[in-house]
């Protein structure tokens, strides 16, 4: 059981790319492999936010909101200088991010409500300032982030780095407290308001890299861009192992969430019979499943 | 006296709010007061109010319905389809399935103890794609039956019947609330859970109640939307509409964290959000920026009605 | 005589704490000496637990003074108070359960190497430490895949290396098996001889005796004595908490009228034979007859909560049986004892009884809804009628039916979680400390209810910590000790002086 629990996703991986080898010839062919990687690749940096928030105990909706917003930032301030704006983009988003943080820990609204506003009023601000339109990146200064190797190993780098925050600094260490319970870890003496805003900035910064690679691969910044990818984020965290009630998972392991429901999806295109909206109906369903299964074999906790 | 009296000033203050706007509006907005606006602003306010009066029971027990929009969809995509063999079936059909699916969320909240926000969550996004299949894989269902039509442009005694539906859903949600069982046990399960199950309330079975009351209105909802466009759309019908039942909700008075709910406040919400709307567009504010606006209005409406830090 | 005794580490002085009306310390006066184990006893409400908080941080004093080390100190915060060297732990752990022993020894202090933390010297470090007290306990460990009185132990350990100077140890053995009391007491005994002063509180005279120098007992608030144990008859003890003097142990004035012969022969109306569910309620049996009051005496911890648990099905008995009526009765859930005929008023009206932001018609009806509900709808004429019926009958008081429950004085809402239960008509009723914090009046008016409805054929089983409430309104009284019956005294066989010894374990 706490096999399945700690690699269960790892397991089902390795399953789903037999039986794609089996049966897609289309399959084990570089294109296809570094397709599902690149494709995946902005997904999965924010998936490695939102698993700092959920580790928290938080939930973050506005992600998706937040990665249109960087990447019109992006795209707008691109034309002066390449890298004003890919830095112009996540500083953005994660100032969005610290917002979050601030309505949850000092003004005490919930983390689902105020992420759920932040999505409409970020999203919102991208099409007014736009006017709904999509904004061009004139020049080819940034394209490089979104094309070849670059978004893949740049998510490898974001995930290397992920871990060591998480498993060797005191902040990581001390998200893992305050998921685990916020009280306790407040009366041990941390001080949880800044560990709980740190984890939404982080998410907010890391929607902002992945808005940035967005724009970079599209080579224009869409105010419409990333519509629903909080859930998939959601979705890739909890499948890859990490509770959704907090304080315990890691990084890894939504990796591996992220690459599974990838590769899944691509199965179904080069199977090419199972309609879109099939998939939608299966991601529903697999996160239900996985929560419910998640929720029933949690490890022993303390007496309460 | 004086917790009451601040209750009493928070209950009246989305009401205090409203009235204000109308007024404003009358006086700056050019044709905001005129008859044909006001019914306008009834007619788009029908189907939110609709929806905001089962989230109200739903928050009441501490939870929240996010699968709201989706379950219009899937809604309006049974009657589009079914259609063909009569109003009656098609129109019973969708109650009924859109009803399972308020079972199934409750079902999995209450029995396996799995959160509100995921479990509905999850439904959200299977609901939009089931809502797809059963429209011929994403079609654009066109409906030409006539009853059907009435239902989303028919009026009777001149008025629109969805606000005839409105209406009567309001109605019934005050009677459940104040005359039956079960808006006793919602309250009971949302205020004190432990002290309720002691008492011998049956919480389980009153959670899978709710969530399934919920459905059924958005269902309602949905048919309401169909009919009026003529067509069962599955990708736009419903889409946002779980922030805009929120919204009506927390604004006009149901806190969040369970226990209290107002018939009354939610119908005052709804309407509070839809006259912001109705002049935010007519002053020619882009959409955009009223969306935005509407986020602020429920972030300070959460605010205003948190619970103290013990 | 204040000259004569040894130092004092940390004292106490006219330590005062309101919340709202209630005051639940009234001057307090303790002093704990370096290097001793003092225990803190007393009964539910007797206001240790606020005294704790008050020592440790989490809350403020309204007046008084605090001196450790002879400076006046006044701590804002639970991490102050563990800065000067106060330092408690629950009874629940407030440990983290996904994390190592380590990373929980170490929370809020990691040793870090280039910046970031480094693992081996913590886990060395954790080592020591655990070595050090004699532990042991595998520092990688998860801290909930240890046993609970591991987890005390490593927050006493994680105490100890704040530099704890005294440790509160807030009833540390009421989940842990015997064994494992044997381990704790050793650790504390070590922390003794190295000059740490430790609080003990914990409601279980032997423990009290075998590891504590001192004892202070608090009552009602109040500070009743402080005692060394050494020649302290337990018998005293008992009486000290209870608030008698052992020469007055006698009839008072309480509004019961008298006693209820129990008829005999007759089958009773509830008979419980060695029900148990650990930790615990280990063998408890007992009977009710109709239109008999049953009293539970124990001290606290002694099982009889739980007892109220077993019988109305919110914990499920693991032993023996249970008959209502002469039928098996086997509870799953408060709904199945409902039926059976059973009602309950718990010990804890905020978190077991009211509904908060619900009306006192409302609340007072909540049981008994399906009464007067027909196709769902509750009919309002006979609902008020019931409400007004024993609204007047218990005597109220509220402004009108519709006045929110919260807004009532204690009693009143007994008063209507009382009504709550007799207007679904039970067969018996379970009174779980029915008169706590309940002002004089409404205590006798509640006592006097009581009495009318035995008359009136209802059995009733009383729980309560009163010993005159036992004394006078019971036919029988059941004493528990350890979760196991210990004595049940009939007719003129109830006294005080006979319960009070059943408790204390020692002969007339």
């Amino acid at each position: 059981m706490k096999f399945l629990r700690h690699n269960g996703a790892f397991v089902a991986l390795v399953v789903v790319c037999i039986v794609g080898v089996a049966r897609y010839e289309s399959f084990l062919t570089v294109e296809n492999l570094s397709n599902i990687l690149r494709q995946n690749s902005m997904l999965g940096v924010v998936a490695l936010g939102m698993t700092f928030v959920i580790l928290g105990g938080g939930i973050d909706l506005s992600v998706g909101a937040l990665v249109a917003v960087a990447g019109v930032a992006a795209a707008m301030l691109a034309p002066h200088n390449a890298l004003l704006g890919v830095l112009g983009g996540i500083l953005v988003a994660s100032l969005l991010g610290v917002i979050n943080g601030l309505l949850i820990t000092k003004a005490r609204i919930q983390p689902f409500i105020t992420t759920l506003a932040m999505l409409i009023a970020a999203r919102a601000a991208a099409l007014a300032v736009t006017h709904e339109q999509s904004v061009n990146i004139s020049g080819d200064g940034l394209g490089w982030l979104g094309r070849g190797i670059a978004p893949v190993v740049l998510l490898l780098i974001l995930y290397a780095g992920g871990w060591t925050v998480l498993r060797h600094t005191r902040f990581g260490r001390y998200v893992y407290a305050v998921g685990n319970d916020e009280d306790v870890a407040r009366l041990m003496g941390l001080r949880t308001d800044r560990i709980v805003i740190g984890t939404y900035a982080l998410s907010g910064g890391l929607a902002g890299v992945a808005g940035v690679m967005l724009a970079a691969r599209l080579g224009a910044g869409l105010p419409v861009a990333a519509t629903g990818w909080e859930l998939d984020a959601i979705a890739s965290v909890v499948v890859g192992g990490t509770l959704l009630t907090g304080g315990e998972g890691g990084v890894w392991r939504t990796l591996v969430g992220v690459l599974l429901l990838g590769v899944i999806f691509n199965l179904f295109n080069l199977d090419g019979t199972i309609s879109p909206w099939w998939q939608w109906v299966l991601r529903g369903s697999f996160l239900l499943v996985v929560v419910v299964v998640q929720s029933h074999i949690r490890p022993a906790t303390l007496p309460s | 006296m004086n917790l009451r009296r601040v209750a009493l000033s928070r209950e009246y203050a989305a009401l205090a709010v409203l009235v204000v706007l109308v007024l404003l509006n009358s006086l700056f907005t050019p044709h905001f007061a005129t008859v044909s606006n006001l019914w306008n602003i009834l007619l788009q306010l029908a189907p939110v109010l609709i929806v905001a009066l089962g989230m109200t029971f739903v928050i009441a027990t501490g939870g929240v319905d996010l699968s709201v929009g989706s379950v219009m969809a899937i809604g309006a995509a049974i009657a589009a389809v079914l259609m063909e063999r009569g109003v009656v079936i098609a129109v019973g059909a969708a109650l009924v399935g859109a009803a399972l699916i308020g079972v199934l969320n409750g079902s999995m909240i209450a029995s396996l103890r799995v959160q509100p926000i995921v479990v509905t969550l999850a439904t959200l996004i299977g609901g939009r794609g089931l809502a797809q299949i059963i429209s011929n894989n994403g079609e654009l269902m066109t409906v030409s039956n006539a009853a059907f039509l009435e239902i989303g442009r028919g009026s009777f005694a001149a008025v629109p019947v969805p606000v005839l539906l409105a209406l009567v859903a309001t109605a019934l949600a005050m009677f459940a609330l104040r005359a039956m069982t079960i808006g006793r046990y919602v309250l009971a399960a949302g205020g004190n859970a432990r002290a309720a199950r002691l008492s011998g309330v049956p919480v389980r079975r009153t959670l899978v109640t709710v969530y399934a009351a919920s459905a059924f209105l958005a269902a309602v909802a949905g048919l309401i939307m169909a009919a009026r466009l003529g067509a069962s759309d599955a990708a736009k019908i419903g889409q946002n509409m779980e922030l805009d039942a929120i919204a009506a909700v927390v604004v006009g008075g149901t806190a969040l964290s369970g226990g209290r709910a107002t018939v009354a406040g939610t119908v005052v919400g709804a309407l509070l959000m839809q006259v912001i709307a109705t002049s935010l567009n007519m002053l020619l504010v882009p959409y955009a920026w009223s969306l935005a606006i509407k986020a602020v209005i429920i972030l300070v409406a959460v605010f205003l009605q948190r619970p103290a830090r013990a | 005589m204040a000259d004569v005794a040894p130092p004092s580490l940390l004292r106490l002085e006219g330590i005062t704490r309101r919340f709202g009306a209630v005051t639940a310390l009234d001057r307090v006066d303790v002093s704990f000496r370096r290097g001793e184990v003092h225990a803190l006893v007393g009964e539910n409400g007797a206001g240790k637990s606020t005294l704790v908080k008050i020592m440790t941080g989490a809350y403020r004093r309204d007046d008084g003074e605090m001196f450790l080390d002879g400076a006046a100190v006044n701590f804002q915060t639970p991490a102050e108070a563990q800065a000067a060297g106060i330092c408690a732990v629950h009874q629940e752990v407030h440990l983290l359960g996904m994390r190592t022993v380590a990373e929980n020894l170490f929370l809020g202090r990691e040793p870090l190497r280039w910046g970031l933390v480094d693992w081996r010297t913590m886990m060395h470090d954790a080592r020591v430490l655990l070595d050090d007290l004699g532990l042991d306990i595998d520092p990688a460990a998860t801290l909930s895949h240890i046993s609970v009185a591991r987890q005390q132990m490593v927050a006493i350990a994680r105490g100890v290396s704040l530099g704890a100077s005294l440790l509160v140890l807030d009833e540390p053995t009421s989940s842990l098996a015997e064994r494992e009391v044997v381990i704790l007491f050793d650790l504390i005994a070590r922390l003794r001889a190295r000059g740490t002063s430790i609080v003990y509180i914990s409601h279980r005279l032997d423990e009290i005796y075998t590891v504590c120098d001192r004892v202070t007992v608090l009552r009602d608030g109040k500070l009743v004595a402080t005692r060394s144990l050494d020649g302290l008859e337990r018998i005293d003890l008992i009486c000290l908490m209870l608030g008698k003097s052992r020469e007055a142990l006698r009839l008072g004035a309480t509004a019961f009228g008298g006693r209820h012969a129990a008829a005999a022969n007759v089958e009773p109306l509830l008979r419980a034979r060695s029900i148990a569910f650990a930790p615990r309620l280990r063998d408890v049996s007992l009977d009710v007859q109709k239109g008999e009051i049953v009293g539970v005496a124990g001290l606290l911890g002694s099982g009889r909560s739980e007892t109220a648990q077993v019988l109305f099905g919110t914990a499920k008995s693991t032993a023996g049986s249970m008959f209502m009526n002469g039928a098996p009765y086997a509870p799953g859930s408060p709904r199945d004892a409902m039926r059976a005929g059973i009602g309950f008023v718990s010990e804890d009206r905020k978190a077991d009884g009211i509904i908060p932001e619900l009306s006192v018609r409302e609340n007072l009806t909540l049981a008994a809804l399906p009464l007067f509900t027909k196709f769902g709808i509750v009919s309002r004429v006979r609902q008020m009628a019931i409400v007004d019926r024993y609204m007047s009958r218990l005597g109220i008081r509220a402004s009108s039916a519709d006045q929110n429950i919260r807004e009532l004085s204690g009693g009143n809402q007994q008063k209507v979680l009382l009504a709550r239960w007799l207007c679904t008509d039970p067969e018996l009723l379970i009174l779980d400390e029915p008169t706590r914090g309940i002002d004089i009046g409404a205590r006798g008016e509640i006592q006097r209810l009581v009495n009318e409805l035995a008359e009136s054929g209802l059995g009733v089983l009383m729980i309560s910590s009163e010993l005159e409430e036992l004394v006078e309104g019971c036919s029988r009284v059941v004493v528990l000790r350890d979760g196991r019956t210990v004595a049940e005294l009939q007719g003129d066989g109830v006294s005080e002086h006979a319960i009070v010894h059943a408790m204390a374990e020692t002969a007339l």
